[in-house]
C-alpha cells in the first residue's frame, strides 16, 4: 500500500519468469546450450530454421517442465499443444517461436512466500508453458550491421506465469527469490540472472483498495531482481502520479532503462503484433503418461518448505534461522552436512555467523567456501569433546578460512589444545589469586563484577587454553574458600 | 539394346534387366542422361545432374557385378525441386532461394540412394509446390509432353500444362526422360499431374514418407511420394521412400509393407465405393464416362461396387485452402533473406524483408502468403482456421465411415484433361477448382493413386483415382493394378525421348 496525498494506492503486480530449462540439448534440436559458447557455434539447421527442417521435442526438457510444475504444486495437463506465434525479427530465424498458448503443459500452482512478520502468502502460478528462447542479435559489433548469434535459439525455456497477487515491490522480489530457490533445488533452471537464465516481464497496474483492476503497464525483459524491485516501484509511481494528475494509464509494454532507473515506452496496445498463434502441425500435441508423471513426482527432491519445516521440528531451529538455512539450496545441503550428528543449532550458529561473515568477506558463494562442511563439523566436534573452547576456535576457524587447513592440525601445529589439567589450571589461578590479592579483598568484601576480571586474567595466563568450565569451577572454589 | 527401347523399360523391368546384365547401369543412365538433355525444351529438369549420376551408376555397377545389389541399384530417377539434395541447388522453384545448397539430404532421397537409385537432376515446379499447372516456377512454365491430337474438333497444337505442383516430374516419367520420380502431393500435386502425364502417381498415407528435408508448403498436408509409369514401378518406389523417420515427429512407427507382392494378393469380393458426391457441375461427360467403365472394370475383376456418401466433400476445397494457405503463410517466414538464398538490400531491416520477399515471391506464393495470414490474424482465426480444421475433421470422419462399408473408394482424379495456359482466365478460383477430387484425401490424410484409364476425345490421358484407408497403401495399389490392366493404357505421348521404339 502506498501513501500519497490523495490517499493510499495499492499496486498490482503479476510476474512471468522465463526460465532457461537446465539442459544439455535444445528444446527441438539436438545442438549443445553451453553458455558462453563462440557464436553460432551450436546452431543446428533445425535452429537456423533451413528449408525442411523440422523440430523433434526433446523428451527431457518436457520431464524438466513437469518436475517444475509438480516443485509449484501445480496441475500438470497430460494434453498440452505447441503453437507458432508469428512474428519477424532477424534473431528468430524460422519467422515464429514454438511456445504454447492455450494447452500448456502445467496449469494452475502456488508459490508460499515467508513474509517478514513471520507470516505466510500464497502467490497463485496461472500457468507454465515450454516454449523456444531466440538467438541475440549484436548491435554493436558493426557500424551499421546487426549480426545475430543464433546460439541461443532453440533453447528451452519455461514461461511462469503468476497470478496478480503480489502488491508490493518488496513481495515481487521474495517471489523471485523463491520462485528461483525452488528452481534450484529442483535442478531445473541455474537460476543465474547475470547469465539471462532467468529473465522477468512484469505487469503492474495502480488502485484504489477494494476497486477493480487499473490499467496494466507490462515491463520487458528485466535481468535482475534488483531491477525487478526498481521498475516496479517507478511504474507505479508514474501511474499514480498520472491518475492523480486527471490523466489515464495507456496500457503499454515498457522497457526499464538502467542507467535512469525509468521505465519507457516500447510500444502502445494499438501497435501490439497479432501473433497469429496456430497449431504447430510439425509437432504432434504432447501427451504425457500418467505413470511417468508419478515417477517424477515420486522422484522430487525435498524443497525450501519441507526442508524448513523438518529444520525446525527435527532440529529444534527458529523459523527465522530455519527460514535463512533453507533459502538456498547449497547453503541447505552445506548446513545439513555440518549439523550431521551434531549439535544443530550449534551448526547453524556457526554457519550464519561465522561462516556467512567470512563468505561476505570474500565476497564468495557458499560452493566456493573455503571451509568445507566436514572441516566445520569437525571444529564444532572439538569443542563438544573440550579439545578446544569455543573462543579458540573462533581462532582456528580464521585460520581455517586463510590455509583451508583441517582444525584438528591446525590445533596440533600451534599447541592450542585446551587445558583440562585442574593441578594446572589451579596453579594458574593461585599466582592470580595471589598476584592480585587486593582485588580479591574486594570480591570477597561484595564486589561480584571483579569475577570476569579474574577469568581474564586467568585465561591470559594460560594464553586462552584453559578449558573455560573448569576455570569457572575452579576458581569459584577458590574465592569462596 | 537400343536407347529408346532402355527408355521405354519400367522400372520393374529395367531392375529385372540390370539384375540379368542385359545392359549396365551405366548404359541405362547415359541414356537417361541424354534423354534429359533431348527433353529440355520441355523444362521438366530446374538442375539435370548427369555427372552425379554416371558416378551413382557405377557405383551400382560395381554392386551387382559383386552380386550384392540393392532393391533400387543403377534406377535413374528424377527429384523433385522440392527435396533438399546434399550440396545440389534446391530452389522449390523460387527466386528466394537463389544459390541454395543444402548441406544435409532430405530422408526420402537418402533412402533412395541407399537402395541404389541413381539421381538424374531435380525436376521443375510450382513455385513453393503452390499450383495445379506448374506455371508459377521462377524456373518457367514445364510443357506436357502431350498436345491434343490434330484433327478433333477441340484440337489444337497449343502447349498444354502438366498439371501441378509436381508437373517436372511428371513431364519427365511421361517423356521418358526418367524412369520414375518423387512428387510431393499437399493438394493433388502428384495425382493431377500423374492424370494429365498420363502416368501413375500415389499419395501414401499422412506419416508414411518422411517430411525431413523437404521444402515445406502445408506441413499438416504435405505429402512425399512416388510416381512412375506403372503401378508396380509406384509400388516398389514407395516401398524405398518409406518409413519411420524418428526426424518427422508426424511420421508413422510402422512397418513397411512389400507393395510388390501386395500387387498379387486377391480382388475378388472387395466393396468399392463410388461417392455420389464426386459428381460436380462442369465435369466433362467423357470423365463421367471414364469413371462408370472404371466401375465395370473393377466389377469385372470381381469386386462390388457399392455408392456410398462423402457428404462434406463439397466443403473440402475451401477448408483446404484455409488451412494449406495458413500453415503457408508461417511455413515460408523463414525466407527472409537473413541467412540463405536471395537478399535485396534495403534501407534498414524492415525494408531488407520487404524487397526480399517482395521480389523473392512470385504473385501466387505472395497471395496465398497474404491469404494465410489474414485467416490467422486476430478476430478472424475462428471463422476461417479454426472452422476449417472442423471441417477437416468432419471429412477424415465421412472417410472413416465410408470404409466401414468399403475397402477403396474410385473417383475421377481431376476433372478435365491437360488445358493450355490460355485456356484459364487467370482467376485463381478457376485453377484451384483442378484439386476438387484430390484434396479430401489430403485433408483425411489416406492414400490415394492416380492410374492413367483413358484417353479424352482429342488424345489427352485421362486418370482414376483410388482412395484408400490410412496405412492401407497395399488395397490401394491392387485396386489400381486392376485398372491398369482392364485400361490397358499403353498410349505415348506425343514427345518422348528416344523417340519411340
Amino acid at each position: 500500500m502506498t501513501e500519497s496525498h490523495s490517499g493510499k494506492w495499492e499496486t498490482v503486480i503479476g510476474l512471468e519468469v522465463h526460465a532457461q530449462v537446465v539442459s544439455k540439448a535444445k528444446l527441438f534440436s539436438g545442438a549443445a546450450t553451453d553458455f558462453g559458447a563462440k557464436p553460432n557455434t551450436q546452431v543446428s539447421p533445425v535452429d537456423a530454421a533451413f528449408p525442411g527442417m523440422l523440430p523433434v521435442i526433446n523428451r527431457f526438457c518436457v520431464e524438466q517442465a513437469v518436475k517444475t510444475g509438480l516443485g509449484l504444486a501445480a496441475e500438470i495437463n497430460l494434453t498440452s499443444v505447441f503453437e507458432r506465434k508469428n512474428y519477424f525479427y532477424p534473431d528468430l530465424p524460422a519467422g515464429y517461436q514454438i511456445s504454447q498458448y492455450q494447452q500448456p503443459v502445467v496449469g494452475q500452482g502456488r508459490v508460499s512466500l515467508d513474509m517478514p512478520d513471520g507470516t505466510v502468502r500464497e502467490i497463485g502460478i496461472t500457468r507454465l508453458h515450454l516454449e523456444q528462447d531466440a538467438g541475440k542479435s549484436l548491435h554493436d559489433q558493426h557500424p551499421t550491421l546487426t549480426y545475430v548469434d543464433l546460439n541461443r535459439a532453440g533453447v528451452a525455456l519455461m514461461e511462469i506465469v503468476s497470478e496478480p497477487d503480489l502488491r508490493s515491490a518488496e513481495e515481487a522480489g521474495l517471489y523471485l527469490r523463491k520462485l528461483r530457490s525452488i528452481l534450484r533445488y529442483l535442478g531445473t533452471c541455474d537460476g543465474n540472472m547475470e547469465e539471462g537464465s532467468l529473465r522477468c516481464d512484469c505487469n503492474v497496474s495502480v488502485r484504489r483498495p477494494g476497486e477493480p483492476l487499473g490499467t496494466r503497464c507490462e515491463i520487458k525483459n528485466l535481468n535482475s531482481i534488483r531491477y525487478v524491485m526498481q521498475a516496479i516501484d517507478y511504474e507505479a509511481r508514474r501511474q499514480i502520479e498520472l491518475i492523480e494528475e486527471g490523466s489515464r494509464v495507456e496500457q503499454q509494454t515498457r522497457l526499464f532503462d538502467v542507467g535512469r532507473g525509468v521505465t519507457r515506452p516500447m510500444r502502445s496496445k494499438e501497435e501490439a503484433h497479432d501473433y497469429r498463434y496456430f497449431p504447430d502441425p510439425d509437432l504432434l500435441p504432447l501427451t504425457l503418461d500418467p505413470d511417468w508423471v508419478e515417477q517424477i513426482r515420486a522422484a522430487l527432491p525435498e524443497l525450501p518448505d519441507a526442508k524448513k519445516a523438518r529444520f525446525m521440528s527435527e532440529h529444534g531451529l527458529s523459523a527465522e534461522d530455519a527460514g535463512v538455512l533453507v533459502a538456498e539450496k547449497e547453503t541447505a545441503l552445506f548446513f545439513e552436512r555440518v549439523a550431521g550428528e551434531r549439535d544443530a543449532k550449534m551448526a547453524a550458529n556457526w554457519v550464519m555467523g561465522d561462516l556467512f561473515g567470512a563468505l561476505n568477506r570474500l565476497g564468495i558463494g557458499i560452493e566456493q567456501s573455503p571451509v568445507s562442511a566436514g572441516q566445520l563439523g569437525a571444529l564444532i566436534d572439538l569443542i563438544a569433546d573440550g579439545t578446544i573452547s569455543g573462543r579458540l576456535a573462533k581462532d582456528v576457524f580464521a585460520e581455517m578460512v586463510a590455509s583451508g587447513a583441517d582444525p584438528v592440525a591446525i590445533v596440533a601445529a600451534k599447541g592450542l589444545r585446551q587445558v583440562t589439567d585442574s593441578a594446572a589450571i589451579e596453579a594458574a589461578i593461585d599466582a592470580v589469586l595471589t598476584a592480585q590479592a587486593d582485588k580479591v579483598a574486594e570480591y570477597r568484601a561484595g564486589r561480584d563484577k571483579l569475577y570476569g576480571f579474574f577469568v581474564g586474567q586467568i585465561m591470559r595466563a594460560t594464553q586462552g587454553k584453559a578449558n573455560p568450565a573448569l576455570v569457572n569451577q575452579l576458581l569459584k572454589q577458590k574465592l569462596a574458600g | 539394346m537400343s536407347d529408346a527401347a532402355l527408355l521405354a523399360l519400367s522400372l520393374a523391368e529395367a531392375r529385372d534387366g540390370l539384375a540379368r546384365k542385359l545392359f549396365s547401369a551405366r548404359e541405362l543412365t547415359t541414356a537417361y542422361n541424354d534423354a534429359v538433355a533431348e527433353a529440355e525444351p520441355l523444362n521438366a529438369y530446374i538442375t539435370p545432374t548427369p555427372e552425379r549420376a554416371l558416378a551413382m551408376a557405377d557405383a551400382a555397377d560395381e554392386r551387382l557385378a559383386r552380386g550384392v545389389g540393392l532393391p533400387l541399384d543403377g534406377i535413374p530417377v528424377a527429384v523433385k525441386d522440392l527435396f533438399c539434395t546434399k550440396d545440389i541447388l534446391t530452389t522449390a522453384g523460387s527466386h528466394i532461394l537463389d544459390g541454395f545448397r543444402p548441406p544435409y539430404e532430405s530422408t526420402v532421397t537418402e533412402k533412395l540412394w541407399q537402395a541404389g537409385a541413381v539421381m538424374l537432376g531435380k525436376t521443375n515446379l510450382d513455385e513453393f509446390a503452390m499450383g495445379s499447372s506448374n506455371t508459377t516456377s521462377w524456373y518457367g512454365p514445364v510443357e506436357n509432353p502431350w498436345r491434343r491430337q490434330s484433327g478433333t474438333k477441340m484440337g489444337d497444337n497449343r502447349p498444354l500444362v502438366p498439371g501441378g505442383s509436381s508437373g517436372g516430374s511428371a513431364a519427365a516419367v511421361a517423356a521418358h526422360a526418367a524412369l520414375a520420380a518423387t512428387g510431393t502431393d499437399t493438394g493433388g500435386s502428384i495425382r493431377q499431374p500423374a492424370s494429365f502425364c498420363g502416368i501413375v502417381g500415389l499419395k501414401p498415407t499422412y506419416g508414411r514418407c518422411s517430411r525431413w528435408g523437404v521444402v515445406a508448403y502445408a506441413s499438416s498436408l504435405d505429402h512425399p511420394g512416388p510416381m512412375g509409369r506403372t503401378v508396380r514401378d509406384v509400388a516398389i518406389l514407395l516401398r524405398a521412400m518409406a518409413g519411420h523417420d524418428p526426424r518427422d515427429s508426424t511420421s508413422a512407427p510402422l512397418m513397411v509393407p512389400d507393395y510388390e507382392a501386395a500387387l498379387d494378393g486377391g480382388f475378388r469380393g472387395l466393396r468399392v465405393g463410388i461417392p455420389k458426391e464426386y459428381r460436380v457441375d462442369g465435369m466433362a461427360d467423357e470423365i463421367e464416362a471414364l469413371w462408370r467403365q472404371g466401375v465395370e472394370w473393377l466389377r469385372e475383376a470381381g469386386a462390388e461396387p457399392v455408392e456410398i456418401s462423402l457428404p462434406m466433400t463439397k466443403y473440402a476445397l475451401p477448408a483446404y485452402y484455409m488451412i494449406a494457405l495458413a500453415e503457408a503463410s508461417s511455413n515460408l517466414a523463414r525466407y527472409d533473406g537473413v541467412r540463405f538464398g536471395l537478399r535485396v538490400e534495403g534501407d534498414g531491416l524492415e525494408e531488407m524483408y520487404e524487397l526480399t520477399r517482395a521480389v523473392g515471391f512470385g504473385a501466387e506464393v505472395r497471395r496465398r502468403v497474404l491469404i494465410g495470414t489474414y485467416v490467422l490474424s486476430a478476430g478472424y482465426y475462428d471463422a476461417y482456421y479454426l472452422k476449417a480444421q472442423r471441417v477437416r475433421t468432419l471429412i477424415a470422419r465421412d472417410f472413416a465411415a465410408a470404409f466401414e462399408q468399403v475397402d477403396c473408394i474410385l473417383t475421377p482424379t481431376a476433372p478435365s484433361a491437360a488445358f493450355a495456359i490460355s485456356e484459364k482466365s487467370g482467376d485463381p478460383i478457376e485453377m484451384y477448382l483442378n484439386d476438387v477430387f484430390t484434396v479430401p484425401a489430403n485433408l483425411a490424410g489416406v492414400p490415394a493413386v492416380s492410374v492413367p484409364a483413358g484417353l479424352s476425345r482429342d488424345g489427352l490421358p485421362l486418370g482414376l483415382q483410388i482412395t484408400g484407408r490410412a496405412f492401407d497403401e497395399e488395397t490401394v495399389l491392387r485396386a489400381a493394378g486392376v485398372l491398369e490392366r482392364a485400361a490397358q493404357f499403353g498410349h505415348l505421348p506425343g514427345f518422348v525421348a528416344g523417340g519411340r521404339s
